[in-house]
């Protein structure tokens, strides 16, 4: 659009026009001159002990160039892959850290840890030569359960691990929580699972390696969510590249979800091979590859009791969690089921005492790492799952007691038992809307249309808090981060006044190129369409954290307001030189500098014509050109939050849950662009009620094969499971982002599961069901309804 | 094996090995990749492509079946590459993508779909959708853009 197009407007999206026209540019439409194909030979076992590898079949294959095993990248100096977050345990000791080998050595850890790398002239040359290498295994006994796996005499994932104990954490008072409990008039108890999901972006992971051998320069293509990350962690732990010496470029990405957000074996082993054969190597991965490789989430066993008093408020909620790590530490594993889950147990609640522990477990599973919400999905679902046993078990209505106990927006600031200190909020406001818009009041009158036609029907609710726009440096620092957590945005105006945005955020689906070019467009006046996001590509981009935690708008968002500050700070003087006026009379709006009170006035093209063309220019005081950086901290998380209702009707012949209806409302803080907002909360609520209804990552318990690996037995969501969605927002600003932004990636995955199961439970109320795991699926609601009546018909 | 089909209106004649797959073809021979590969079961329909007139996943079809046939990939949606197809318009205006890797596999089915529907119920167009995943959108707004999509296609033509 040639005009400006400011805050709260929702232009069609920039980059819309090469995906629809099918010229998105992903890792896997890449060619590179001389390019060679990879395929990865991955463990079969579970936990197997390695011994001889024989690779010489292999290699003699007609196209293979090489064949690279652990022993061999350990040979080289090849270092293991990092973690980025440390936590202490409750006995103050670090948690346990295993090496993470890019190629296993020694011991595989689980089915799909990768052995060994081929590398051929065509991919499929490199795969029947993967098929060709021979492995000696000595298969162990494998433990995929958390609980076996903290049993004496499990099976131990490492032999210096002992339990399998990763890590005992804990936040909270117990003294207060046990106080709490000594005085309640009611205890609501809960035994629930959070179920493993798998999180499959539609597009699967890839990665190109390159090696130039003239300047010594690497580069790595690769789904990657955060690119400079990614450079930071392979260059100095694993492959010992100089930053400046290695480029990594995240293209377009389809699609992330926290899936891509962690440095990958992958990457390394395409980056080294390509420096050992001197030619580009590219690897793509299959879907059913990606089931057993990529990162899964999740995972939790959680017992957890809420304590309240006679009228029901809650007086304390003690919370005992076990959380599955997998076979390695992925990432950010050991962070997301402590950091980012107790701290959101206060949920919108006044609960004034709060103790949670944690056990991190190795499993031989896939590592476990940040998945949308990613520990936060699981606070709220334990949150909003006892305050319904509660509501059940005490005879109060569910609307009622989530009132009851809110923290009133007069409140806010609001410091929780829990770290954290929310800044701004109204979740009444959000419950009184959600109410409305659902027509709960008309709930009854629907329940018993569809028990007419024989179904049962449940309403339920859900409310939740998020703690997201990844995070203060400094507090993040003290929880272990081993990185910073700003972002930063450079802001180029160009002599003719376009503007290109460089920025160290990510855009994998969430139309960034869209929301930063309005806020530069409303900041600088020019116009939306001279506006152009640059992303993915540390040789373009300064530096960036990336995209994930909600972060990319609060955190990359500020630093972008802030270098649009600069460059207005800059044009005014160069305005105020160019209009012979002083500097405190120039004002900056509408694109234009003008001398306040008169109609004397230069363009911002004009002034940027002026700063690269600078004949008459103050160049004693001021440099030429109009370019600024910014970096930015934010000072404390944001706390978007809101309540959700959903509404299910289920078939007893079948067990089938229908979704019925959806409602949302949620508060995100200012809205930049509502139609991008509404694409986020609709996509976050789907992968919530996939949590709820269908999706689930099952192991099988003695083998420790994944035997939900495919499309065809873990089940999406599609497009004709699911309702038309209501979503609205009922904001309150942020009180300490730039624009008072909150973010609203992850909104919908983190209400949407508790209000599903406890609507499932609600209609499953009258057989006296007390609590459905997820997800709901037919089969296991069929077997829930069978025993209740079996139960029943015994009373 | 020698195969001549005409691709996205023009005439292409190629050698492939018989076991090549369709979307193989298009993508690593022809170079065109806005037919993209979500799955290696036939499940995600990010593959989606027109052979005569009919949406077909290209993962699932040997190239050497396209003998003879029209084949019609996103990038022949709008034959100038400028000038948007009604559904390409539809899935803009709607927020009908995210992250864009689903979108041509979703539009070309949709196209399909909607050649016979011009105007669709929102049912009609979830049971049509069935085979084509998105994990972005939640589909709500694909839906939107599809009843938008059909109805643009047809405009005019009513009698």
């Amino acid at each position: 659009m040639a005009e400006v197009v400011g805050i709260g407007a929702a232009p069609r999206r920039k980059e819309d026009f090469r995906f629809v026209t099918g010229r998105g540019n992903y890792v896997a439409d890449i060619v590179r001159p001389g390019m060679a194909f990879g395929a990865f030979l991955r463990s079969v076992h579970a936990h197997a002990e390695i011994g001889a590898v024989d690779t010489a079949a292999a290699a003699a294959m007609p196209g293979v160039r090489a064949v690279f095993t652990g022993a061999d990248m350990a040979a080289d100096g090849v270092g293991g892959l990092p973690v980025g977050w440390g936590i202490v345990g409750r006995d103050g000791l670090p948690m346990k850290e295993p090496p993470h080998p890019a190629l296993a050595v020694g011991k595989v850890r689980y089915v799909g840890d990768a052995v060994a790398f081929v590398v051929a002239d065509t991919l499929e040359a490199a795969r029947a030569a993967a098929e060709a290498i021979v492995v000696d295994y000595r298969p162990l006994p494998a433990v995929v359960d958390m609980a076996a796996a903290l049993t004496p005499g499990s099976p131990l994932v490492f032999d210096d691990v002992p339990g399998n104990l990763c890590c005992d954490w804990e936040l909270g008072d117990a003294i207060a929580v046990d106080k709490a409990f000594a005085k309640a008039a009611h205890v609501a108890r809960l035994k629930l699972v959070n179920n493993r999901l798998i999180g499959n972006p539609m597009e699967p992971r890839a990665a190109i390696g390159e090696y130039n051998a003239g300047t010594g320069q690497y580069t790595l293509w690769t789904t990657s969510q955060f690119p400079h990350v990614v450079r930071l962690l392979m260059g100095e732990f694993v492959l010992h590249i100089p930053q400046h010496r290695l480029r990594v470029v995240a293209p377009d990405v389809g699609g992330g979800f926290g899936v891509k957000q962690f440095h990958y074996a992958e990457e390394a082993v395409v980056t080294w091979a390509a420096g050992k054969l001197a030619c580009p190597v590219k690897w793509v991965c299959e879907r059913s590859e990606g089931f057993i490789s990529d990162a899964h989430g999740r995972d939790h066993v959680t017992e957890a009791a809420l304590a309240l008093d006679a009228e029901g408020r809650f007086l304390g909620m003690k919370v005992e969690t076990l959380a599955n790590m997998g076979g390695y530490l992925s990432t950010f594993g050991p962070n997301i089921p402590t950091n980012l889950y107790a701290p959101l147990l206060s949920g919108v609640y006044t609960t004034p005492a709060i103790h949670c522990s944690v056990k991190v477990v190795f499993t031989n599973t896939v590592p476990v790492d940040a998945y949308r919400g990613a520990g936060r999905p699981e606070a709220t679902f334990v949150v909003e799952r006892l305050v319904d046993v509660a509501a059940i078990e005490m005879g109060i209505d569910k609307a009622e007691i989530r009132r009851r106990n809110m923290i009133p927006a007069e409140a806010y600031p609001y410091q929780t038992p829990v770290l954290v200190e929310y800044d701004s909020g109204n979740p009444r406001a959000c419950l009184d809307r959600v109410v409305e818009l659902a027509d709960v009041a008309g709930f009854p009158a629907r329940r018993e249309a569809s028990a007419k036609a024989g179904k049962y029907r449940g309403l339920g609710f859900s409310t939740y808090v998020e703690a997201c726009g990844l995070a203060p440096s400094r507090l993040a620092g003290q929880l272990g981060a081993r990185g910073g957590l700003y972002e930063s945005a450079t802001v180029r105006v160009h002599p003719t006044g376009q503007v290109t945005v460089l920025i160290g955020t990510h855009n994998h689906g969430q139309g960034h190129e869209t929301t930063f070019a309005q806020i530069v467009s409303d900041k600088l006046g020019v116009p939306f369409d001279q506006v152009d996001i640059v992303f993915g590509d540390t040789d373009k981009v300064q530096f960036g954290m990336g995209t994930y935690g909600s972060r990319s708008l609060v955190v990359g968002g500020a630093a972008l307001s802030k270098a649009s500050d600069k460059v207005i700070l800059k044009a005014r003087k160069i305005a105020a030189h160019l209009l012979e006026a002083a500097e405190q009379d120039v004002v900056f709006e509408n694109g234009k500098a003008s001398v306040a009170g008169t109609d004397r006035a230069k363009t911002f093209a004009e002034i940027a014509g002026a700063a690269y063309v600078p004949h008459n220019y103050p160049l004693e005081t001021l440099e030429p050109g109009l370019e600024e950086q910014a970096y930015y901290d934010p000072v404390n998380f944001t706390y978007p939050g809101g309540a959700h209702v959903a509404e299910v009707e289920i078939d007893p012949e079948t067990g089938v849950v229908t979704l019925a209806a959806y409602t949302a409302v949620d508060d995100v803080g200012t809205v930049i662009n509502p139609m991008i907002v509404e694409g986020q909360i609709h996509g976050g609520i789907i992968q919530g009620v996939g949590q709820a209804l269908f999706e689930h990552g099952v192991y099988d318990p003695d083998s420790g094969q994944l035997l939900s690996g495919s499309f065809m037995d873990y089940c999406m969501p599609r497009a004709d499971d699911l309702p038309k969605m209501t979503t609205t927002t009922q904001s309150t600003q942020c009180a300490h982002t730039p624009m008072g932004v909150k973010g609203c990636g992850e909104c919908g995955t983190i209400g949407s599961p508790a209000a599903v199961i406890n609507a499932v439970v609600d209609a499953l109320a009258p057989l006296g069901v007390k609590h459905v795991d997820m997800p709901a699926s037919p089969g296991r609601i069929w077997h829930l309804m069978r025993n209740a009546g079996l139960a029943q018909a015994a009373e | 094996m020698d195969i001549s089909f005409t691709l996205n209106g023009r005439e292409t004649a190629v050698d492939v090995p018989p076991a090549t797959l369709l979307v193989e073809l298009l993508r690593e021979r022809l170079g065109l990749t806005g037919t993209h590969v979500g799955c290696d079961t036939s499940q995600c329909g990010a593959c989606v492509v027109h052979v005569d007139g009919r949406s077909v996943k290209s993962c699932t079809m040997l190239a050497v079946s396209a003998d003879g046939c029209a084949v019609t990939t996103v990038e022949g949606l709008s034959p100038d590459g400028r000038t948007l197809h009604p559904m390409q318009q539809a899935f803009r205006d709607c927020h009908g993508l995210q992250c864009g890797f689903c979108t041509p596999g979703m539009m070309m089915s949709a196209t399909d779909f909607a050649a016979s529907h011009p105007a669709p119920t929102e049912a009609e167009v979830r049971h049509w959708l069935e085979g084509n995943i998105c994990r972005c959108t939640g589909y709500q707004n694909i839906v939107k853009s599809v009843i938008a999509g059909a109805a643009a296609m047809h405009q005019g033509t009513e009698a």
